[in-house]
């Protein structure tokens, strides 16, 4: 046996940026006190709201009660709230998982070769739809989508189309596409420049397909940026609020993804206690997607 | 098989550099054939020219026999080998080889039979599972070529596949490379800024310069009759001697010497090239001081100050080394002396 050399009790009081312990401790605790202001305090403010009968008006409002799990059950049970949590699911799969990923990526991969204006050209007209405040995108695409002098019912000569009415999902699915890809495409092309070129003109003088050269080349190189893009544009499509101001969750609960629900719980109807009760459920719907992106991130790699 | 064929090609970048400029090149089929010459002459851009990576510009560019100008890499049975090597990290040395098989969707036990009889070939045998980065750089060279070779292409392209190579490596992975395309009979290219290797291996050399061939020969040729004062420069492990003299009544008159020409030339000012190998001592010549002395290993270069300002090298065997400050007197070797016009440069 070799002598392990002595073991140097570091522990707790490790003080590896050499500045002190006390002094460190003092220079993030702003931080943390506005993290626990603004994120620990209200996190668990909804939880404990979510276990009593709070409302906006009425006897509760004054007094509530705690009713245990009984928001919790309620919620398993209502059939809006499975229909929220499946809109959620089919606004994240098409929107983001899908629609953002998929476009994100192809725009990053055919304007890697494009001529350096072409590529400025495109690149700010998708950035444009990112950066744009959401109320005034979603006033741009009512407009576009309007029955009546709608842009898009002028343009395919369909007029009388009430797309939002009509098609409030895939609507919804389209415009969110729209609205973040420019993300998608931004990580993607950093992703793409990272990609040695002499294996991608490997694979072309192999005779590759541009298929077989993504599946093959491209893709083994990217996998944790798709992994890490993909949780982030889930997260944020799910817990995202822009639906309710082009459709309000209309017509008939047909678009009210979970955001736009717990919203309508809590607002109009006043049920607060309910709805920090779904609020729960989302942020354990989130943790659950998060750890299984993680789990995968890390078996790969 | 294949010989290649250029001609008129000049392969023009976006940004308006002319990398390769009307070039004519044949390449005959089995040749080993190196392309030479310093950074950025246009190497590479012609060697990817060649592979279809670069659309040529204007000109032609036949493989056997046949115009491929207009045509995709993947089809013109080219086989590149990058200097990275550009081995897919992801994939074991198996399925680096035999990828070329996969893109033509060829059945698994076909290519995991390609993959292991070409290793074997090359040495790789106990590698097949492995991953690249478990590899030494003379192992991914040699997975880089087996992969080239498993694509069964009429051409091998290399780009400087040895520079990664420690310089031991490199003289055996050079010895190795010859008689690897020597068996397969392959035409090959092969780009180099390392002249020892171009002397060495290739059949004939092309010396380049500014996208155009400045010396096309055997490597005797280039070595000994460089066909201007650039190539003179470049080509040697010691720079040529390139000396200002001038030829009256017959005689090179030279840093206050008088030596023989070996042939009738007209009088003119001219540059005379001397390699240092073929210069010995000599009752009659260029005499000089004796300022530096370098050991090559078996010889030694000797750096003479003679009259006129010109510096003279020399190489010397070892252990025949004259003391600093000595006073020497040398001579070319009989025909070894060469004449450069002194306006364009050019062999006389
Ligand atoms: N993609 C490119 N776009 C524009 N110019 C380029 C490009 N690649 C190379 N060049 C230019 O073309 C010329 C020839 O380059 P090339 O890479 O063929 O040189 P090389 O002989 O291979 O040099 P080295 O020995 O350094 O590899 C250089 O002037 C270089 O700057
Ligand atoms: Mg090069």
């Amino acid at each position: 046996m070799v002598d392990a050399p002595p073991a140097r009790r570091t522990g707790r009081a490790r003080d590896t940026a050499g500045i002190g312990v006390a002094r460190a401790v003092t220079f993030v605790s702003p931080a943390l006190v506005l993290i626990g202001l603004f994120l620990v305090f209200p996190a668990l403010w909804t939880i404990y709201i979510g276990i009593t009968d709070y409302t906006l008006t009425g006897t509760a409002s004054v007094a509530p009660k705690i009713v245990g799990l009984g928001n919790f059950v309620e919620a398993l049970d209502d059939a809006l709230f499975g229909n929220a949590l499946w809109l959620t699911l089919v606004f994240v799969l098409g929107s983001a998982v899908i629609g953002q990923n998929f476009l994100g990526f192809a725009l990053a991969w055919l304007l890697r070769g494009a001529r350096p204006a072409l590529r400025r050209v495109v690149e700010s007209l998708v950035l444009m739809s990112w950066i744009l405040p959401s109320v005034v995108v979603a006033y741009l695409w009512i407009a576009l989508l309007d029955r009546d002098g709608g842009t898009l019912g002028a343009l395919i000569g369909s007029p009388g189309t009430a797309w939002l009415v009509e098609y409030p999902m895939a609507s919804l699915v389209v415009f969110n596409t729209w609205r973040g890809t420019a993300f998608s495409m931004l990580l993607y092309s950093s992703a793409l420049a990272a990609v040695p070129p002499s294996q991608l003109e490997t694979a072309r003088s192999v005779g590759a397909s541009g298929w077989q050269t993504v599946r093959d080349v491209v893709f083994p190189h990217i996998r944790g940026h798709v992994l890490t893009n993909t949780l982030l544009i889930s997260l944020w499509t799910a817990n995202d609020f822009g639906p309710f101001l082009l459709t309000a969750g209309g017509p008939n609960h047909a678009s009210e993804t979970l955001p736009v629900f717990i919203y309508q719980q809590a607002v109009p109807s006043g049920r607060l206690g309910y709805a920090a009760a779904v609020s729960v459920l989302l942020l354990l719907v989130n943790l659950v997607v998060s750890a299984v992106y993680l789990l995968l991130l890390r078996k790969r790699s | 098989m294949a010989g290649i064929e250029l001609a008129g090609v000049s392969t023009v970048y976006p940004n308006g550099v002319r990398a390769v400029d009307a070039l004519d090149l044949t390449v005959a089929d089995g040749e080993f054939f190196a392309l030479l010459g310093p950074s950025g002459c246009g190497k590479t851009t012609l060697l990817r020219t060649i592979a279809g990576l670069e659309q040529a510009s204007s000109g032609s560019v036949s493989i056997g026999g046949a115009d491929v100008t207009r045509l995709e890499p993947g089809v013109r049975k080219v086989a590149m080998v990058f200097q990275d090597y550009a081995l897919f990290p992801h994939m074991t040395v198996s399925e680096n080889i035999a990828y070329p098989l996969r893109v033509r969707r060829a059945p698994k036990p076909e290519r995991a039979e390609t993959a292991a009889r070409t290793a074997a070939g090359l040495g790789l045998a106990g590698l097949l599972e492995r991953r690249p980065a478990q590899l030494s750089g003379g192992q991914q060279q040699r997975v880089a070529l087996a992969r080239a070779m498993a694509m069964s292409a009429e051409v091998l392209l290399l780009d400087e596949p040895l520079s990664n190579l420690d310089a031991r490596l490199r003289l055996e992975a050079r010895t190795f490379l010859k008689r690897l395309q020597r068996d397969l009979g392959l035409t090959t290219v092969f780009v180099t800024h390392d002249q020892a290797e171009a002397l060495a291996m290739a059949d004939r050399i092309a010396v380049m310069s500014e996208g155009r061939i400045r010396q096309l020969g055997s490597p005797r040729d280039v070595f000994q009759r460089p066909a201007d004062t650039f190539v003179a420069n470049f080509i040697g492990s010691t720079p040529m001697n390139l000396l200002p003299a001038q030829v009256r009544n017959g005689r090179v008159e030279v840093a206050g010497a008088h030596l023989d020409p070996g042939g009738p030339h007209p009088d003119a000012p001219v540059t005379v090239g001397i390699r240092p190998e073929y210069l010995h001592e000599a009752p009659e010549g260029i005499t000089g001081t004796v300022s530096i002395v370098e050991n090559l290993g078996v010889t030694s270069l000797v750096t003479l100050e003679c009259p006129q300002d010109v510096t003279v090298g020399l190489t010397v065997p070892e252990h025949e080394e004259p003391p600093v400050g000595s006073v020497l007197t040398v001579a070319p070797r009989p025909g070894r002396l060469l004449l450069y016009d002194s306006d364009t440069g050019q062999l006389t």
